[in-house]
């Protein structure tokens, strides 16, 4: 596996997120919900930069993880039906080269959006809170974007990968939540019934990150997080993306094309 | 535009027509005044939060604060159901402890109805809660005690609250007039020597060192001891 050829692909991959756009539509959201958000700060009568900054920080990260899933779903599809990735694959570059280069040019478009968005948080928050939150950001979207190349290779079909996709996240930023009922005072752990879905439910948390400690608003208006707190999130994205890359490096060897 | 077929262009044209048509013939929407439901239990809504319990909390605070407005219509506060309404401001605590928004809305928006009952549902609420977090929620349990001891004229109940900041919100951050409240809702009482005795250990503690707060006070505990028994006129 040479260096090269992962550069080379990753470049291309940048280059088409400018050509599609991307970072145009990335402003024009900024700007929409800055001033939804000031809209909201309006109606708040007291803690209005809390509120304008809470609601503002929730709703960019929505938007962050759904357009980083849709670019590279539609990327890589496209890809797949232009047959440029059987091309690439004709030409003396490993799989793992193909893959990686993909993987460091989707990396590198979410850490412009994560970085974009930081930059319009400044307005509302010092840099000392947003720094923190940006780097979480961008870890959960180096997540979102590695599980987005392993449902397309995996199911082929935009609405499919998508759906998918957006059930991982969902699941993983909830699973905290449903675990704590699974195991609440209101289920009954005796009921066969109920030991299957807590069983469901732990296996599931097993096997998802839990994205609900990654990017909390709460880290812009209370203050960063906890050193230790950064540290486990990079240490989870690291575990994650390397189980994600050898899911999705498996997949990619054993297919014809 | 020449290259489209005319009934392309016709069908465009009867579709736009029709649907104007259609809107038109519809009746009016009515405002109809919703009654405020029951709130989720909180662990549904940190499910619903998608780990975003703060800022659900802050959406469901303004919908909450809006609610008296409903489209084309508007609902005094006092015509809410207080039960929900305590139920809902709970539940939003819970998702975001940390804000002072829903006391803020108990003590100033919703204890602030001309309905004795709600306003002392509402101000046991904000007692309650300010239990929870007696350092921070001090200021809407200061309120509480003026409402108590002016709008509701319950001396009582205002001298419990404001005992309860006394012995609770002990902080460095809380202003001593604040920790002082019990002893002039105690004078308002009636209890003149309590009062003296309460006002003389706060000048010996050496809690209060502001010289104007110093010389305010001592000159509060003269006209006690001067005046003996009788209540002194009320600070308004």
């Amino acid at each position: 596996m040479h260096l090269r050829p992962i550069l080379t692909i990753a470049l291309f991959t940048l280059r088409e997120a400018i050509q599609n756009r991307l970072i145009s539509l990335v402003l024009a959201a900024l700007i929409s919900l800055f001033g939804l958000a000031e809209f909201i700060g309006e109606v708040a009568i007291t803690e209005s930069a809390e509120t304008k900054l809470s609601i503002l920080s929730s709703a960019l990260r929505f938007f962050a993880v759904l357009v980083t899933s849709l670019f590279v779903t539609m990327s890589m599809l496209r890809e797949q039906h232009e047959k440029s990735l059987d091309l690439v694959l004709s030409l003396p570059i490993s799989r793992a080269s193909y893959f990686f280069g993909r993987l460091l040019g989707f990396s590198g478009v979410t850490i412009v959006v994560a970085a974009l968005i930081g930059l319009c948080l400044l307005l509302y928050s010092p840099s000392q809170r947003v720094g923190p939150w940006v780097l979480s950001l961008a870890c959960e979207l180096f997540i979102v974007a590695n599980v987005s190349i392993v449902c397309l290779f995996t199911f082929r079909q935009a609405t499919l990968a998508l759906s998918s996709v957006f059930g991982f996240y969902v699941l993983a930023r909830t699973i905290g939540s449903i675990q704590l009922i699974g195991h609440g005072p209101l289920a009954d752990p005796s009921a066969p019934s109920q030991r299957l879905i807590s069983g469901v439910i732990d296996t599931l948390a097993l096997l998802l990150p839990d994205l609900d400690r990654y990017t909390s608003s709460q880290w812009l208006i209370y203050g960063a997080p906890q050193g230790s707190d950064l540290v486990s999130i990079i240490g989870q994205t690291t575990i994650y993306l390397t189980l994600l890359i050898g899911v999705g490096l498996f997949d990619l060897y054993r297919k014809n094309f | 535009m020449h290259e489209v077929p005319v009934p392309v262009l016709l069908s465009l044209c009867c579709g736009l027509t029709l649907q104007i048509l259609w809107q038109t013939g519809q009746p009016p929407s009515q405002a109809i005044a919703r009654a405020l439901p029951s709130p989720p239990q909180i662990d549904v809504l940190k499910v619903a939060s998608l780990g975003e319990p703060e800022a659900l909390g802050r959406v469901l605070m303004l919908w909450l604060q809006a609610f008296d407005n409903q489209p084309g219509i508007s609902i005094p506060f006092r015509d809410l159901d207080y039960g929900l309404v305590v139920g809902w401001l709970d539940a939003i605590l819970s998702l975001a402890p940390r804000s002072q928004y829903p006391m803020l809305a108990a003590s100033r928006l919703y204890a602030e109805v001309p309905a004795p009952a709600k306003q002392r549902q509402m101000l046991e609420f904000v007692y309650q809660r300010f239990l929870d977090d007696p350092n921070r929620r001090w200021p809407w349990l200061a309120h509480a005690v003026v409402l108590a001891k002016h709008r509701l004229a319950d001396l009582p109940l205002a001298l419990r609250y404001a005992q309860a900041i006394a012995s609770h919100a002990t902080g460095n951050d809380v202003p001593t007039w604040a920790k002082q409240m019990h002893i002039f809702v105690l004078e308002d009482m009636g209890e003149i020597e309590t009062a003296k005795v309460l006002l003389g250990a706060l000048l010996d503690s050496g809690t209060v060192t502001d010289p104007n707060e110093i010389e305010f006070l001592t000159s509060r505990l003269n006209q006690l001891q001067a005046r003996g028994h009788d209540p002194l006129p009320r600070t308004e």
